[in-house]
């Protein structure tokens, strides 16, 4: 084939354009777009309540919103950005769309349950913004108690609620993913020869069953507190403010490797495909995402350091927290080895690639400053570490969600994306994000509290750095928004496999049929098979529908 | 026998993979009950552990008698959710559906006796919240125990009304005939779920009622 | 805002000094890394990059030499920050003998100062240089979190019980003081100052206010007025126990558990009394819970603490 044309054979997109067939669908592939459609829309809204913020932090009187405003503010950002972006977006998009397809398998082990899960997500969504628009919930993501259980004004039970709900469809999206992949994989597909991406989802999905029913409880529980008064948090009565930090940083901590193993995934498929060249220890990559989900299990308290915990169980958090950052240090080692006299192209996802890897080493370093006990003490619950977290959430996982979407948009759309504008966004995007969350480490160090409206006039520099960081930074994701939706129609036709990948994803057509493979494919070959396969040549066997 | 029922869903390549992935599916799901529930248990695993004094006080006031009973009654309806499975392996339709039946009874039993249990609660106001009455110097941290036995008990409650549901559909699918010998993975599945329920209620019999019943 | 713009804060503190050391450890470490890193990326990516459409390159040995190493160099390094990070946390944990005794009450939103002395102070802490400060301190309503960056000290204060911070101050100055645990709408004016000073001006101060009663001497005031001393005789001819030396003391409950008397059980006793009773003595002792305010529980037990072995005898501030 020396031109490929626009794919007019039946393909998953155009099998029926009803609205019913999209609503009511159970093909992964669509699910995986109706959840890529929410958690845009998502992220604009949290983006937006960040904008505001960070505006208002221009000057140090802070009074742009007033005080109850802003505090409603940082609350729903991160609880929009957390919950109905960060968590659903790498497993729900693209864990969605290409598990199957990656395994060999048609569909998900169970795909009404997969639709449910979108609509359960909807339903949280909806409580919860709800909760927003009819005056928010001002206690911050982490809804402290006595605050949020006694004191708070504000819509405490409905956004509860709301995120309650959205916590079971990550639950049964965990449950169907791990289902998938040691029930469905195709011939041949044994477990070392699954791609990276598949172990990270397993190992994210791990996180999703175990640990968000906890949080789930820990809703409850403030829930029923706040309706009933039953005291089990309120130490006039005799209950334990503490106890409620325990049970839900026991999810929280957790969630935090829920919103980055599935970006290391992505970034262990990009580094070999662009390197050409297969990864460099695949298997303590593949173990490294695992000790990640069961070791960040055991690191909760290092969030309660200065909370009242004894000294004893703040040095076994301390040593844990230490002992998690291992894999991901093996990690970042594993893919700058793999770069390592291979065949380096500068594509837009290998940019982003190369971003994670920065940001992240930045971000989790800093996590080692945290972890730190003596440290610990000056810079906990200041804007150091809402600059470590952002390291980790934007700089790294948002990058890595960017880096997937450009990698896998020919396979989704069928469609390539303009190639100059992907990569000038993504340079912008590194730009504004460096200087958007830089200062705000020095601000911390210095001492500037989080969630704080105003401060001391002299912090207002660095404020003002970041703020003019964040308006780069929101150019830089506008870009594209706008790109991306172009190429729907104007992109040129992509192919097969337009980048010369290894993994069954690429060897159906783009976009591919409902069924994913005619035939049931046989794996033969180990994963990142580049060495074998000719170079930048599409291998021979697609399986192809007859055509219409 | 339905012939429809015995091809397995499209995205698996045969029935035996469907019913492990059945398997696979229910188990996982256990454990996140298992995580739900644990976050409650430890919570009063805390409170009794500061409060053993208060907590032992309150567990008297739960009827223990109706408590044994409920214990009774769940443990005979895993005796019949067993026997329907059993039956279901050999086919037998009126036996799995009276087992089902009798399941069913059972559950809606406990769930009356605990009905009872509440609103004797409330008479005597145990309930947590601003009519809550209990002797000093307790009426704080009693009112503690009964959160968490509210708590714990209403959702083991609704586990079990869920229970019922699946089960009655379980009734309804062994009338249409779509059960063979080979292919009851639904009632062996949901039997899981049910055994599960009741084993929760086997934890929170004894951590509930039976603080401190030897003195 | 472009001048004096500050990058580092004071250090004005005995801790802040040892932090500091530590926190340029792990800066160290973490430049080494971070250079390290995106230089290799760098050169990797410049020297291999892609020269020709069909270049295929030869795959490289993965030697688990290189594996263990990157492993274990860095859990290495790590060590050192966490039994360092440990030593330090044990240092802030443990304040010296001979600490002054400030008491500390968070409410919405205002910081509560009593020095035993007598003086109060609302958001502003007066304290002389080079003396170690012992901070007890609780909320009377959400979570708070005492922070005071120039000393790299934070604690979080806790409604329903004490917690301790101390200090040692070595430059005299003003300090800020932030409230670090988000407690409501006022959470961002919840700040003041810590201020510094050398100690004959500190003397001073504290002789120059309105005369005010020593926090042990209020505490006593309260023990005769709310009738504790009724039944908490000197000589133990009274219905509870005589309180002589009581504060860490171990003490015995009817349950057999053996507690110790700190500032924790006593506040708790005086709430709650029905909760632990002292063995040996009826359950009798009525609550003062709405009765009492956090400051003047802090003002009881100073007295408590202040009452020695001997009968009767206490020492006056």
């Amino acid at each position: 084939m020396n031109e490929i044309t626009v794919e007019r054979r039946q393909n998953y997109l155009n099998v029926s354009y009803t609205l019913k067939s999209w609503l009511l669908t159970t093909d992964h592939k669509r699910i995986a777009l109706l959840y890529l459609f929410s958690i845009t829309l998502f992220f604009f809204i949290g983006a937006v309540f960040a904008g505001v913020m960070r505006l208002n932090l221009l000057t140090p009187q802070g009074d742009l919103v007033r005080a109850e405003t802003y505090d409603t503010l940082f609350t729903m950002h991160g609880l929009t950005m957390i919950f109905f972006f960060l968590i659903p977006s790498i497993p729900g998009v693209l864990g969605n769309f290409l598990i199957p397809m990656m395994i060999g398998a048609r569909d998900v082990a169970f795909p009404r349950l997969n639709l449910a899960s979108w609509y359960i997500f909807m339903l949280g969504g909806l409580f919860t913004l709800t909760a927003a628009a009819t005056g928010g919930v001002d206690t911050g993501w982490t809804f402290y108690t006595p605050y949020s259980s006694i004191y708070s004004n504000s819509n405490v039970v409905l956004t509860v609620t709301g995120i309650f709900i959205v916590g079971f469809s990550s639950i049964l999206t965990g449950l169907n993913f791990m289902v998938t992949i040691h029930k469905m994989r195709a011939p041949g597909m044994t477990w070392f020869r699954l791609p990276l991406f598949i172990w990270s989802l397993y190992a994210t999905s791990l996180i999703f069953i175990l640990g968000t029913p906890v949080l789930a409880i820990s809703l409850v529980l403030i829930g029923l507190e706040r309706l009933f008064h039953l005291g089990i948090f309120d130490p006039r009565l005799g209950g334990d403010p503490i106890l409620f930090q325990h049970l839900f940083w026991f999810y929280s901590h957790p969630a935090v490797y829920v919103m980055i193993l599935p970006g290391m995934g992505v970034v262990s498929e990009l580094i070999p495909c662009f390197s050409r060249k297969r990864i460099f220890g695949y298997h303590f990559v593949a173990f490294s995402s695992l000790s990640i989900a069961v070791i960040g299990f055991l690191v909760w308290g290092h969030h309660m350091f200065v909370s009242g915990q004894s000294v004893y169980a703040g040095m076994a958090f301390s040593a844990l927290s230490f002992l998690v950052a291992v894999p991901s240090a093996i990690k970042v080692f594993n893919w700058t080895a793999t770069l390592y006299r291979g065949s380096i192209a500068f594509s837009t996802p290998m940019l982003y690639a190369f971003g994670f890897i920065g940001l992240f080493t930045i971000g989790g370093l800093t996590g080692l400053f945290l972890a730190t006990l003596g440290v610990d003490i000056h810079v906990h619950d200041t804007y150091f570490v809402i600059a470590h977290f952002h390291y980790i959430m934007v700089g790294s996982a948002v990058m890595g969600f960017l880096g997937g979407i450009h990698f896998w948009w020919p396979k989704i759309t069928g469609r390539l994306y303009p190639e100059g504008w992907g990569r000038l966004a993504a340079l912008i995007i590194f730009l504004g994000f460096n200087l958007t969350f830089f200062p705000q480490f020095i601000l911390g160090y210095l001492g500037m509290p989080r969630r704080y409206h105003m401060y001391p006039p002299e912090f207002q520099a660095l404020n003002v750095l970041s703020t003019a960081g964040a308006s780069i930074l929101g150019v830089g994701y506008l870009l594209p928004l706008a790109y991306l939706l172009w190429s729907l129609w104007y992109g040129k036709a992509a192919g097969a496999n337009p980048w010369g990948a290894t993994g069954l994803e690429w060897q159906t057509p783009s976009p591919p049929p409902t069924e994913n493979f005619e035939v049931v494919p046989v794996v033969t070959e180990e994963p990142y098979a580049y060495s074998t396969m000719e170079a930048g040549v599409v291998r021979e066997h697609i399986h192809q529908r007859a055509p219409v | 026998m339905s012939e429809s029922t015995s091809i397995n869903a499209h995205q698996f390549e045969t029935l035996e993979q469907q019913h492990e992935a059945g398997w696979l599916g229910m188990w996982i799901f256990l454990a996140t009950e298992v995580m739900f529930f644990g976050g409650m248990f430890a919570g009063y695993a805390v409170y009794r552990w500061s409060y053993p004094t208060a907590f032992a006080q309150a567990s008297r006031e739960l009827e223990v008698v109706l408590g044994a009973t409920n214990t009774l009654v769940l443990i005979c309806s895993s005796l019949t959710m067993a026997l329907a499975v059993h039956a279901a392996g050999r086919g037998e339709r009126k036996a799995i559906m009276g087992y089902l039946l009798a399941t069913i009874a059972l559950g809606m039993v406990f769930l009356g006796i605990k009905g009872l249990e509440y609103v004797h609660k409330f008479e005597h106001h145990l309930f947590p919240g601003s009519s809550f009455v209990f002797p000093t110097p307790f009426q704080r941290t009693a009112q503690i125990f009964f959160s968490f036995y509210f708590a714990m008990t209403g959702m083991h409650a609704l586990h079990m009304v869920v229970g019922v549901g699946l089960l009655t559909a379980l009734v309804i699918r062994a009338w249409r005939n779509e059960f063979t010998p080979q292919h009851h993975a639904a009632v062996e599945i949901t039997g899981l779920y049910w055994h599960f329920v009741d084993i929760v209620w086997i934890f929170l019999f004894p951590l509930l009622y039976l603080i401190d019943r030897h003195r | 805002m472009w001048r004096d713009l500050p990058l580092f804060p004071p250090e004005a503190s005995t801790y802040a000094a040892r932090e500091d050391a530590l926190f340029f450890y792990l800066v160290a470490v973490s430049v080494v890394f971070v250079l390290l890193i995106f230089s290799l990326v760098a050169f990797f990516a410049i020297r291999y990059r892609r020269r020709a459409p069909d270049e295929r390159p030869r795959p490289t040995r993965e030697p688990l030499a290189l594996e263990i190493a990157w492993s274990v160099i860095p859990l290495g390094l790590m060590v050192i920050m966490f039994v360092w990070g440990a030593h330090l946390f044990f240092y802030a944990s443990n304040p010296p003998a001979g600490a002054i005794e400030i008491s500390v009450v968070g409410k919405q939103w205002m910081w509560k100062f009593q020095h035993p002395e007598g003086p109060r102070e609302i958001d502003e802490l007066h304290v002389p240089v080079g003396v170690p400060i012992r901070l007890t301190m609780t909320s009377e309503d959400v979570i708070h979190s005492f922070f005071v960056p120039a000393f790299r000290i934070k604690r979080d204060v806790v409604p329903g019980r004490y917690v301790t911070a101390w200090f040692q101050a070595t430059k005299t100055g003003a300090y800020h003081l932030f409230c670090s645990q988000y407690c409501g709408t006022g959470h961002a004016s919840m700040t003041g100052q810590v201020i510094v000073m050398n100690p004959v001006d500190y003397e001073r101060w504290l002789r120059g206010g309105a005369s005010s009663v020593s926090q042990t001497a209020a505490g006593e005031l309260l023990f005769q007025r709310l009738g504790c001393s009724s039944c908490h005789k000197a000589d133990n001819t009274g219905r509870g126990p005589s309180l002589a030396g009581v504060f860490g003391r171990p003490v015995q409950l009817t349950t057999g558990q053996t507690v110790t008397a700190d500032e924790s059980y006593l506040r708790e006793h005086i709430l709650t009394p029905g909760q632990q009773v002292v063995a040996g003595y009826p359950r009798i002792m009525p609550t003062f819970k709405g009765l009492i305010s956090e400051d003047q529980l802090l003002q009881i037990i100073a007295y408590l603490k202040s009452l020695t072995g001997s009968e009767g005898a206490q020492a006056k501030q």
